[in-house]
């Protein structure tokens, strides 16, 4: 499904040049395809869940899915190429009112046609963005993007014709085609349609952060003048970087549209986007598995919180709040005891079992 | 014509606030090249605090002293307990411990205090044009600027926070402890901080209701350049101004938006901010 | 030179992370000592001063000042024991005026409101007199070594560390601040150790010397013997 850390490449690797193909001892497949043996593999790991388990799973595991893409684009644009973006939950906006809109004004296109439109209009609102924001570092980026996140559902009150106001749109979606009728449930379905997706989505960027454009991003990142005397276009690949996490974030906008049938601006709060960056930070930054402990821990925190708080009969107030505090505690002591989040724990911890065993 | 004038003298008041909040980030920027995107956070709880307090005593005032103690003491406290272990390691993770404390603490805000609105007053009488409140915020953030610049200038303790903001290598050859100065800073940020939300929070209060204000107060401090306390003074009346008028003849709705172009606009132009110099820095 | 030693320096061991800079460095600077550190660079002679003051942690060794123990104060601290350190380059915080880093440099003395420190200083430097309201970013090189020092004699400090003050300055103006140290020995009975590139200026003005090689102690003695000893100039100060 993705790429493992053990592979990042270290900052003494030769900048900008072709990478000559590299053959591991597990495997001497070029990249790309062993990505999608692996993105293959991981369908088929969700399709034998869905088989086992309910309806509610099912639309749990899409959520999964399609956050897990979401913080997978943020991984790529804070973790390889060290920009703090806080407005990823804008981008996730913008491709879910880009599917609304479709599915409400086109409703004869197909759903892979809306996701290609959705694609598109993702990479043209990160080129806008990253564009506009190139010249900017640090903090300041940070600022920029947070002003995004808090400003752009003012567009939905705005155009409330268009978009419709605090209510928001709310959609229908074709459910599984006639012939699979029967075998498998919408929800199912929708799970398997946001998977295959994600796999894919994810599979590329697994390709694209081993290939040349990771090594750039991990040269800037690690020191941004040298990056550029060593002959890294800084710019441009900055601008890349935020492209590709923007189309990420657009996409899994589009998927929960299409999985929640319901699109309203008080779903893309500067809380969002935060949340999706702390739960990055919490999963690991270094490495796409990170994307999965994080959109695991955003989609069940959620549940969990609510069925701590009927259990402990607390009030809603602490119910509502509580995933929100404990992300924030979580993201505060990752980083003071535990800088590689939860993939490098495991993985510090096996290479330590190993070394018991030898 | 008085629609504009309406406009003008609104913005300024509200200015009053963003300028109050940029201040409180540009101490920070100065002394430790961190923005502290907690800040608004830390209002917040200052803010309900007041709010607490003025319920339990029936005073605006205690209620106030109440507000800039909390910030005080609260920012101090951050300052030493929960950044300088992780600033130490990296500036990007600086700026994501802010974040997360900023979730934190508007978390546990919701939780004691629940995520509907209440009404919060003003310190004085807000009905008509330029009212008696609009005047206090502006005299107040003035005041705070004023006697900010005096310390700073002119007192051992401010020539101690400018050496150790500056070069704290060479602060701590001359003796001046580092460390002190910034909690202090923290401190002092936080309670101006904490004024901004007592200037910018009423009529309503609610968990989320300082992110357009810190949306504005960011703005301020960028357009002012982050580490110029006169600009962001400057940069948040001018701010004000700007989105009043915005909202006044575009509507409200795209102010925070405005406020994209304005800080991208300026830092394509002047990377470092309108005000910011080189070199030869004021304050 | 018959009591004990000032500044006495036993066995000093330091690391940047997992390399040794300083291995075993002994030296004993005498009440009025005026001794100078030299070697290559990279030898470990600022190494050498920043962990006296703290500014680097030692690994191991003792540093004492006046027979008290100092090794593990922080900085801010040592400087109030009387130790001061003008660091490569000065360190002057340019964004201030003359008037402001001189006095930054007596802040932490109870008496700071006592000015003859400042108005010897002054007395001391005539162009910083000159310009003392002026940001010290308008100074030339030569200035701001004399404001660096400045600023560390307003500590009154017992022993005054200076890392390279001949750095990037003409000759002339080195000579003037070596031939200062001696007057300021002779007036005021200041101690002095001196880290240089310029080997054969520094030993002139001083009346111990220390050659440190890849952070061990290669050879000391008497300057004038260091200056006359033919293998060690060729060894290693490269004159």
């Amino acid at each position: 499904m993705s790429q493992p850390t053990v592979r990042r490449e270290t900052p003494t690797d030769p900048v900008g040049s072709d990478p000559a193909p590299r053959h591991t001892r597990r495997s001497a497949l070029p990249l790309p395809v062993r990505h999608l043996l692996l993105a293959a593999l991981g369908l088929a790991a969700v399709a034998g869940l869905l088989l086992v388990t309910g309806d509610l799973t099912a639309l749990r595991l899409a959520a999964v899915g399609y956050t897990m893409l979401a913080v997978a684009g943020l991984q790529l644009l804070v973790g390889a190429s060290g920009q703090v973006s806080l407005g990823h939950g804008a981008f996730m906006m913008i491709g879910a009112y880009a599917m609304a809109l479709l599915v409400l004004h086109q409703p004869m296109l197909p759903l892979a046609v809306n996701l290609a439109i959705i694609v598109v209009v993702s990479v043209v609102a990160g080129i806008a963005v990253g564009a506009a924001t190139a010249r900017l570092h640090g903090p300041y980026l940070a600022g920029a993007t947070l002003i995004l996140a808090v400003g752009l559902p003012g567009l939905a009150h705005r155009y409330h014709d268009v978009l419709g106001g605090s209510n928001g749109l709310n959609i229908r979606t074709a459910g599984a085609p006639p012939f699979l009728q029967g075998l498998v449930s919408t929800s199912e379905w929708r799970a398997l349609v946001v998977w295959t997706t994600v796999v894919l989505g994810l599979a590329l960027l697994a390709t694209l952060s081993a290939g040349r454009l990771g090594r750039r991003m991990r040269a800037i990142r690690d020191d941004e003048t040298a990056a550029a005397m060593a002959g890294v276009p800084v710019g441009g690949t900055k601008v890349v970087a935020f492209v590709i996490a923007s189309t990420a974030g657009g996409l899994a906008g589009g998927l929960q549209a299409y999985v929640l049938g319901t699109v309203t601006p008080g779903s893309f709060t500067l809380v969002l986007s935060l949340t999706l960056l702390a739960a990055l930070v919490m999963g690991g930054i270094g490495s796409l598995w990170g994307a999965l402990w994080a959109a695991i821990a955003i989609v069940y925190l959620q549940i969990w919180a609510t069925d701590l708080a009927r259990a402990l009969n607390l009030s809603r107030d602490v119910e509502n709040n509580l995933p929100i505090v404990f992300f924030g505690v979580v993201l505060i002591l990752v980083l003071r005891f535990w800088p590689l989040g939860v993939h490098g724990a495991l993985h510090s911890l096996r290479a330590r079992l190993r070394a018991r065993e030898s | 014509m008085t629609h504009f004038i309406n406009l003008t003298l609104n913005g300024l008041a509200s200015g009053a606030g963003y300028a109050a909040l940029a201040l409180s980030l540009v101490i920070i920027y100065q002394a430790t090249r961190l923005v502290n995107f907690a800040q608004p956070a830390l209002a917040l709880l200052s803010v309900y605090t007041a709010y607490t307090v003025t319920q339990l005593t029936g005073s605006y005032w205690v209620g106030f002293a109440a507000a800039l103690t909390v910030g005080l003491v609260v920012g101090a406290l951050v300052e030493r307990v929960i950044i300088r272990p992780i600033a130490r390691t990296s500036q990007l993770n600086a700026i994501i411990v802010t974040l997360g404390l900023l979730l934190v603490i508007q978390g546990v805000v919701g939780m004691v205090w629940g995520n509907e609105q209440h009404g919060f007053r003003y310190a004085f009488d807000y009905v008509g044009r330029f009212a008696p409140s609009d005047v206090f915020a502006l005299a107040s953030v003035g005041g705070v600027a004023l006697l900010l610049f005096l310390v700073y200038r002119f007192t051992p303790l401010g020539l101690r926070m400018r050496a150790a903001a500056f070069r704290p290598e060479a602060a701590r050859l001359s003796g001046v402890k580092v460390g002190l100065m910034l909690t202090v800073g923290w401190g002092i940020a936080s309670l101006i901080g904490a004024l901004a939300g007592m200037l910018a929070g009423p009529p309503f209060l609610s968990p989320n209701v300082f992110d357009v204000v810190f949306v504005f107060g960011i703005t301020a401090a960028v357009v002012g350049g982050l580490d110029n306390p006169f600009g962001a003074v400057v940069g948040g009346l001018l701010i004000g101004l700007g989105m009043s008028y915005v909202s006044g003849y575009v509507g409200p709705e795209l102010a925070t938006l405005s406020a994209l172009v304005i800080v991208v606009l300026v830092l394509s132009v002047r990377p470092d901010g309108i005000l910011s110099r080189p070199t030869a820095r004021k304050v | 030179m018959s009591t004990a030693p000032l500044l006495s320096v036993r066995g000093l061991t330091a690391h940047h992370g997992p390399v040794r800079a300083l291995t075993d460095v002994s030296l004993d600077v005498p009440h009025q000592g005026l001794c100078a550190v030299l070697g290559a660079n990279g030898a470990g002679k600022t190494t050498l001063l920043r962990t006296l003051t703290g500014l680097h942690p030692a690994t191991s060794g003792r540093v004492l000042l006046d027979d008290e123990d100092i090794t593990r104060l922080p900085t801010e601290k040592v400087i109030t024991r009387g130790l001061a350190h003008v660091p490569e380059g000065g360190g002057v915080i340019v964004e201030l005026t003359v008037e402001e880093n001189l006095r930054l440099g007596g802040l932490w003395r109870a008496d700071r409101r006592d000015r003859t420190t400042f108005d010897e200083v002054m007395a001391l430097f005539p162009p910083l007199a000159e310009r003392r309201s002026r940001t010290a970013s308008t100074l030339s090189g030569g200035e701001r070594q004399m404001l660096a020092i400045g600023r560390a004699l307003m500590a009154r400090p017992k022993v005054l560390l200076l890392d390279e003050p001949s750095l990037g300055l003409a000759p002339r103006v080195t000579r003037q601040i070596f031939t200062l140290l001696r007057d300021l020995r002779a007036r005021t009975g200041l101690t002095v150790v001196l880290v240089e590139q310029n080997a054969a200026g520094a030993l002139s003005v001083t009346d111990h010397g220390l050659v440190l090689d890849q952070g061990r102690v290669a050879t000391e003695g008497p300057s004038d013997g260091l200056l006359a000893d033919e293998r060690t100039r060729h060894a290693y100060l490269g004159f």
